[in-house]
């Protein structure tokens, strides 16, 4: 039997069924599927006076549903006192291999952080 | 360096990879199967249970009852989301698991016989979660990674009030204490089976070890749990159905007897007691909800176009 699925087995990942992989078989895109509601990203404050903070996403046919789910899916404890939903494909993203063109030009500016500046300790709170 | 070895170097300073990240396919394919077989347990999860939300013996226990199982889906759709920002669709997802091609964990397959197994299930099915989870919150991929803080979050309340069920019927009549111990003998086993073959049996865990997906092996995972639960048990005056289990002074540790590996592998080829039922319930519920999704899609689709011609 363990060669039928080979030994790969352990919490979360139970090896593969007979057709094969399962992740990696790309099916035929059903029509059902481009029907499919749209992705939403969820942002949730979770206290008065912090800023909003990505939580995750979910599916929803509009903006509407997307708030209730997030709603349910998201806050179920407290965890937030304002939502925001924001269909995902509204979200542009920068690319982590231009990581290095967009953020290196910061490391030679020590001159942006205070402790840059040697003052004599006479002179306090500055 | 090359690529590869840039990846590994970022996995050995435990800095996460996230999802537009350069990675290997077999990391990516890895993590697709993992982290959605892990969203299937959590939904398939629920049906055991809900089997018993309308029998509860109490409002006070329905609610509770009606609270964790919703948790689970939760679980399930933190879990679904991650596994989509590796570029799998939801859709595709639920297809791999509605025609078997997808897994879930065998523990689901076992049948809720009386109200005790729901005290069972919390104690020990999410005590058994719980320990494979908590480390699965410092896994590689830090989507995976959030989804699982999230969830272990939440995992508490399932496993006490899974131990708080057995243990008012541990201090009941007769028959509550019956029905106690018997659903404790009958999860035991399957719930140590939980955690996946022996190591020396499991050799391709290696590279999801090194790859920090995984980061404790199978065995040391199932000893934590043996041990935890072996103390556990004495407090409901009950006891688990392994006459091998002892303390063992030198090791510190709890020697457990023989798993039956037979009864697991056939439980995940589909021969379990209630591998069916649980398949069929889902399609079941996929396909009676199609008409929903298809009417909301076409009630979003009509909204949109009247805003556009107001705008217009
Ligand atoms: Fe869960
Ligand atoms: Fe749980």
């Amino acid at each position: 039997m363990i060669g039928e699925y080979g030994t790969k087995y352990y919490y979360g990942d139970y090896g593969e069924g007979k057709g094969g992989t399962p992740a990696t078989s790309s099916q035929q895109q059903t029509q059902e599927e481009m029907n499919s509601w749209p992705l939403w990203e969820v942002f949730i404050r979770s206290k008065q006076g912090l800023d909003h903070k990505h939580v995750g996403s979910l599916h929803a046919a509009d903006a509407q549903m997307a708030m209730e789910n997030a709603r349910d899916v998201y806050t179920r404890r407290n965890e937030g006192i304002s939502i925001w939903v924001v269909e995902s494909k509204y979200i542009h993203a920068s690319n982590p291999d231009d990581a290095g063109s967009l953020y290196d030009p910061a490391n030679d500016k020590a001159y942006r952080h205070p402790t840059f500046y040697n003052l004599p300790d006479e002179v306090k709170h500055m | 360096m090359t690529i590869e070895e840039q990846f590994q170097h970022k996995i050995e300073e435990e800095i996460k990879i996230e999802p537009k990240d350069w990675m290997p396919d077999k990391y990516r394919q890895t993590l697709i199967r993992q982290i959605s077989q892990h969203a299937h347990s959590e939904i398939v999860g629920m049906l055991p249970e809900g089997n018993w939300i309308t029998r509860a013996p109490s409002l006070k226990r329905k609610a509770i009852l009606l609270a964790k199982v919703q948790d689970e889906a939760g679980h399930g759709l933190y879990l679904y989301s991650a596994a989509e920002t590796l570029g799998i669709s939801r859709d595709e997802m639920y297809h791999q698991l509605h025609t078997g091609k997808a897994k879930y964990s065998s523990i689901f397959n076992y049948p809720t016989l009386s109200w005790a197994d729901i005290g069972a299930i919390g104690w020990l099915v999410d005590g058994a979660a719980i320990m494979n989870q908590v480390p699965l919150c410092r896994t590689s991929y830090g989507p995976y990674a959030r989804a699982m803080v999230r969830i272990c979050k939440e995992e508490s309340f399932h496993q006490r009030q899974g131990f708080e069920i057995l243990l008012v019927l541990s201090k009941g009549t007769e028959a509550q204490k019956k029905i106690c111990q018997d659903a404790i003998n009958r999860w035991w086993w399957p719930c140590l089976m939980m955690f996946g073959p022996a190591d020396e049996q499991s050799p391709h865990t290696a590279q999801s070890m090194q790859w920090k997906i995984k980061r404790f092996s199978n065995d040391e995972l199932r000893q934590k749990f043996v041990n935890m639960i072996a103390e556990q048990v004495k407090v409901l005056n009950m006891t688990l159905p392994d006459p091998d289990l002892r303390w063992n002074e030198e090791r510190k540790q709890y020697d457990f007897g023989k798993i039956n590996w037979e009864e697991f592998w056939n439980v995940l080829s589909g021969n379990g007691p209630c591998n069916k039922q649980r398949l069929d319930a889902r399609k079941k519920a996929w396909e009676e909800g199609a008409w929903v999704r298809e009417a909301a899609a076409a009630y979003a689709e009509k909204k949109a176009m009247k805003a556009h011609t107001q705008v217009a």
